[in-house]
């Protein structure tokens, strides 16, 4: 464990030290605080619709920074022959990969915090209420659904060998998931076969990160979630992780490394 | 007593992706034993197997046929590096740490507790004279400085065995100098090094052994001193004429 810690503290601060990080960083802030700001026709349920543009922004950004940051992670290592001296230690390609992971994974929970943080105070000082446990379930969940971005992306980058491809198709299924995820066993029930059982089946293997998407429960300051269901919610994300966790130390292996 | 480095029969092979293509073989047949205490030159020219046995040793290549030992542990063991130090030819570091970070990452790596941390990164930056430039970031270091920034890393764990991938390649003089000096100090103290390297003058006063690779093969090994007198000829020569180079008169 201690091998996979001292990784991780590695790739946080790589991801400190990168200027790039702090391009999104600054531009999402700055455009929460702006469009939380805006006071438009004094009409206080505006401010609804400021926090729905909020958290999306959030979470697009988040989402890119996972993606981008963990693509690059072992192409730069293996382009730069940095992975070398490392694997010469007794390091196993396994300790190797999850110190990736819970570098990335760990950067961008720091980086929600603040974002979360920064949200919150905005949309604190116009609805003079600040429900903290909503907001700690909304972004635990979306951290959490995070980790499963992290891992298949990280898989990607042993299968794919350019940063910007491996990039592009995790950002793409992400998002595609996150908007027709749930949807996926209709649109099946109305193609021929073998569409139909191939949709329906994928409907059943997909990570469903939709089901993380609880920023209603900012947005409308709704009910909290149960507690056990966001545990079962966590278990189910670490379950996908692992599973492409594995995956990836199984793939990578294989894989030599000249 | 147990060899440190022990080789045997060790074939490997690099398979070609593109269709049509045969097989590369890097390395053929080749055994040799490396003593503890020694320090062992591993000569040959560019696309002998020098790299390709070097990362054999370092588990980065798995031997095609054959096996090496380090310490007498499979080096597809990843314990069998933890009493090794490796530098490799470029300097393949995270350039956006300072010395002083890099270390006490590979500290943390090797395991070394705590609170013998600081006094083994004090230790190795005082070797490479690195001391006073232990809170920059490496991006900033000269090549010499990177260098020999490698070479603290190398030693951090203390190791009983030393691989050093042409570790004066790209050096000045002055650099080449210090780089040697450190690896007299290692061998005085009974470490074993096993480097490889271009520098046939480098070799002859720093090795104990050496051995020579040509197109896979080994095509000697023994004594700096007895292979010069069985040929009758400098290292040098000896190099060139078991590589089967015939310069033009």
């Amino acid at each position: 464990m201690n091998t996979v810690c001292s990784l991780a503290k590695v790739v946080v601060l790589e991801m400190v030290r990168r200027k790039d990080f702090y391009v999104l960083f600054i531009l999402t802030v700055l455009l929460t605080g702006t469009a939380g700001s805006v006071n438009l026709f004094n009409d206080r349920s505006i401010v609804r619709y400021l926090k729905e543009i909020c958290l999306l922004l959030i979470w697009l950004s988040s989402l890119v920074m996972a993606i981008t940051c963990t693509a690059r992670q072992i192409p730069m290592e293996r382009e730069q022959r940095t992975i070398f001296p490392l694997l010469a230690k007794p390091v196993t390609r396994g300790q190797f990969l999850l110190g990736k992971f819970l570098g990335c994974w760990l950067a961008v929970g720091m980086a929600l915090a603040v974002f979360y943080f920064f949200f919150g105070l905005v949309s604190a000082s116009r609805e003079q209420q600040w429900p903290v446990l909503n907001y700690v379930q909304a972004a635990w969940l979306h951290w959490v659904m995070l980790g499963v971005v992290v891992a298949f992306t990280l898989l990607g980058s042993i299968v794919f060998a350019a940063p910007s491809s491996n990039g592009t198709i995790c950002f793409v299924v992400s998002v595609g998931i996150l908007l027709l995820g749930r949807h996926l066993n209709k649109v099946a029930l109305g193609l021929p076969q073998p569409w139909q059982s191939l949709l329906y089946g994928s409907y059943f293997v997909i990570p469903h990160l939709e089901l993380f998407d609880v920023r209603d429960l900012i947005i409308h300051n709704w009910e909290l979630i149960p507690w056990g269901m966001v545990g079962l919610a966590t278990l189910y994300a670490a379950a996908y992780a692992a599973v492409f966790l594995l995956a990836a130390i199984w793939v990578f292996r294989r894989r030599p490394l000249n | 007593m147990e060899a440190t480095v022990a080789i045997e029969n060790l074939r490997v092979e690099y398979r070609s992706r593109e269709l049509g293509l045969a097989t590369k073989v890097a390395v053929r047949g080749l055994s040799l034993a490396v003593g503890q205490g020694e320090v062992f030159g591993f000569l040959g020219p560019n696309g002998a197997g020098k790299t390709s046995t070097m990362n054999v040793l370092l588990g980065f290549v798995p031997p095609s046929a054959g096996s090496a030992r380090i310490f007498g542990v499979d080096v597809r063991e990843p314990i069998a590096r933890q009493r090794i130090g490796y530098l490799p030819e470029q300097t393949y570091y995270y350039k956006f740490l300072t010395a002083e970070e890099l270390l006490h990452f590979y500290a943390g790596i090797f395991q070394i507790p705590p609170a013998e941390r600081g006094a083994r990164v004090d230790q190795v930056l005082k070797l490479v004279e690195l001391e006073h430039a232990r809170k920059r970031q490496l991006k900033t270091y000269s090549k010499g400085m990177q260098q020999r920034a490698g070479l603290a890393q190398a030693l951090i764990n203390n190791p009983d065995l030393l691989i050093l991938d042409e570790p004066t390649s790209g050096l000045d003089p002055i650099g080449r100098m210090k780089v040697r000096e450190i690896i007299q100090r290692l061998k005085n103290e009974g470490k074993t090094v096993f480097f490889s390297s271009h520098e046939l003058g480098e070799v002859e006063t720093v090795c104990d052994r050496v051995a020579i690779l040509h197109q896979g093969e080994l095509k000697a090994e023994g004594r700096v001193a007895d292979l010069v007198a069985q040929h009758a000829a400098s290292l040098e020569q000896v190099f060139l004429k078991l590589v089967g180079y015939h310069p033009h008169p």
